[in-house]
């Protein structure tokens, strides 16, 4: 497939405004310039586009929404804080095709009539933080961000804020508290960001990803754009491939590719010709999934058929030689450590799974400890804040679903099924 | 500038002061490599804002540091990516090499070491951060090569 969100970006000088504007890059904002607010939404609406931030939600509705508030002024901010285990697709963009991303947040600022952005970059991307101060610089420097921006009367300023590594200001109601200069905690919805945001203003967040496919959206047009890939939930969508494959990376393919193509045909099949065990197809938070849902279309639509989700994107790949109990331990271990605290049921059941898979995983797991996991899992699922309690419960039942008698050796054997590193 | 005056212009990006709190709080940390009181009381009196508030933050995110560190922080990520591709062996090794625990610093303050959840580097694990430089592909021995590098 032809590359847009990744294209031109082996050329050394990929991040540079020249070599950007070379490839034609901002002629979308100009075509953009030429248009309504109003019908670039439309656009957007028409194209399907699904925001790639893990939830999917459609993005022209939730510009809509933000729109038809009347409050003035309304922000604008990015999510860039990639912080989902196995996730590193919006990297490539942040860091070698920057002005994609400012060019989509000037025409999506501009279809939302927002003055203020900011880039919520998280703390632990410091070479992002440069490469991206500098093309703003950049583009201040040219006339694509600052007032009247290329003489259109239109206004817009941008600047980068860096988390300082907490996972759930990801999450953005806690990443509004964040860029507010608050604990990170999730908010209570509704009301949602479009009304009552950042500084209590509408508010669109939206992350890196999906702001990088305005451009497209705006020079293809909705109709060209919604034929690539699965029609209810067309696009390009990036894929963060890795752990036991032989080319690990990201990948930009059309939405609704099956995990098959994406590990054996792009990622180079299983490392050392080993056998698949098991994929984790969005990122740690989405339930993993046994080798029979190989030929599932990537995608919001055909993951939750599978009992999963599309999540980030990020596909991690086990071999056989890989012990599930120690990942699903380490994976609680992250979501334990990773809670914000404000919910019981996250904060303490989080701990007590970890507890309960480490002691399966050094072997003194005991008999019913399957079963206490499922409760305990049971027990935060639907009852917490915010996704991430729901997600580490789902995590867990993924595996006890998938991998029971895995789960079952290491108790009844004391020590793994695998022989790690054969 | 001092860094008061850095401070206050940074709050020059939001629509109040209390949104320049956590660049205030990399102002000040870039100084020491660690929030002391003193750099927290800086930052209270620069933006004006009550020194709980300032600390309740400070204290909420993990990259904000409470006590002295190392020359050198190396932030190593063991998440499942590099837990796989043996990122447990380094942090043992680092152990057996330099006496360095998660959590700690050397004897001599030339290297602390934090284990980080994923770094967005999976497709080249084990990776780390070594102060704002990025590592990756780590092996037993091309890591102390890359330490070495770090007075
Ligand atoms: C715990 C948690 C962590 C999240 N982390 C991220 C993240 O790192 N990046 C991101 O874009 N969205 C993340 N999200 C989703 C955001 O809340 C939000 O839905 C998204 O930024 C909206 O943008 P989109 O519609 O363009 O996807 C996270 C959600 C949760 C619950
Ligand atoms: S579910 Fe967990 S992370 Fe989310 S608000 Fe509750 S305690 Fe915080
Ligand atoms: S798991 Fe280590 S960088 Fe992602």
């Amino acid at each position: 497939m032809e590359r847009f969100l990744l294209k031109n970006i082996e050329s050394p000088g990929s991040a540079d405004i020249d070599e950007y504007l070379r490839v034609g890059g901002y002629a979308s904002l100009k075509k953009a310039f030429g248009m309504e607010p109003a019908d670039i939404i439309a656009e957007v609406k028409a194209a399907g586009l699904r925001g790639r931030g893990g939830a999917g939600f459609p993005t022209g509705m939730k510009w809509d929404f933000a729109s038809r508030d009347p409050k003035f002024p309304k922000y604008l901010i990015c999510n860039a804080d990639e912080g989902e285990p196995g996730t590193f697709k919006d990297r490539p963009i942040l860091e070698k095709n920057p002005h994609l991303l400012i060019e989509g947040m000037v025409i999506s600022a501009y279809a939302l009539k927002s003055e203020r952005g900011y880039i919520y970059l998280r703390g632990e991307y410091p070479y992002a933080k440069a490469v991206l101060e500098k093309a703003i610089a950049e583009a201040y420097g040219k006339g694509f961000l600052g007032p009247d921006i290329t003489g259109s009367g239109f206004g817009f300023d941008l600047s980068v804020h860096q988390g300082a590594g907490a996972y759930i200001c990801g999450e953005e109601t806690a990443l509004i508290d964040s860029i507010e200069g608050r604990r990170g905690q999730p908010r209570i919805k509704p009301p949602f960001p479009v009304n009552v945001g950042a500084w209590g203003m509408p508010t669109v967040v939206n992350n890196v990803e999906t702001l990088a496919n305005i451009p497209l959206i705006v020079s293809m047009g909705a109709e060209k754009y919604s034929a690539i890939g699965n029609p209810e939930c067309p696009g390009p969508k990036l894929f963060s491939v890795s752990c036991c494959v032989e080319r690990p990376g990201v990948y930009e393919l059309p939405m609704g590719i099956t995990l098959r193509e994406i590990i054996y045909e792009h990622a180079g099949g299983i490392r050392g010709g080993r056998e698949l065990k098991a994929v984790i197809p969005g990122g740690i938070s989405t339930p993993v999934l046994t080798p029979e849902g190989l030929d599932c279309p990537m995608d919001f639509v055909n993951l939750p058929k599978r009992g999963s989700m599309l999540g980030s994107g990020a596909v991690m790949v086990f071999d056989d030689t890989v012990c599930l109990v120690k990942v699903c331990w380490r994976a609680m271990r992250f979501f334990e450590h990773e809670s914000c605290g404000k919910c019981t049921p996250c904060r303490e059941g989080t701990g007590w799974m970890r507890n309960i898979l480490e002691r399966i995983e050094n072997g003194f797991g005991r008999d019913g400890d399957i079963e206490l996991l499922q409760d305990i899992a049971l027990s935060i699922t639907g009852k917490t804040f915010c996704p991430l309690g729901d997600g580490a419960a789902g995590v867990v039942l993924g595996f006890i679903r998938n991998f029971s008698e895995e789960f079952r050796y290491h108790i009844a054997n004391k020590e793994c099924m695998v022989n790690e590193g054969a | 500038m001092d860094i008061v005056d850095e401070i206050r212009a940074l709050s020059g990006k939001y629509p109040d002061r209390r949104g320049a709190l956590l660049p205030a709080l990399y102002v000040v940390q870039k100084e020491a490599g660690w929030l002391s009181q003193e750099a927290l009381d800086t930052v209270s009196r620069a933006l004006n804002l009550p020194q709980a508030t300032v600390k309740g933050v400070a204290t909420f995110y993990s990259m904000y540091k409470h006590r002295p560190m190392g020359r050198h922080l190396i932030q190593l990520c063991t998440n499942v990516a590099c837990m796989i591709m043996g990122a447990e062996r380094l942090v043992d090794l680092l152990k057996e090499k330099y006496g360095l625990e998660p959590g700690g610093t050397t004897g001599d303050g030339r290297f602390s070491l934090v284990v980080m959840e994923c770094i967005g580097a999976c497709d080249r694990a084990p990776a780390m951060l070594v102060d704002t430089d990025f590592h990756a592909g780590l092996t037993a021995d091309n890591i102390f090569r890359i330490l070495e590098e770090y007075e």
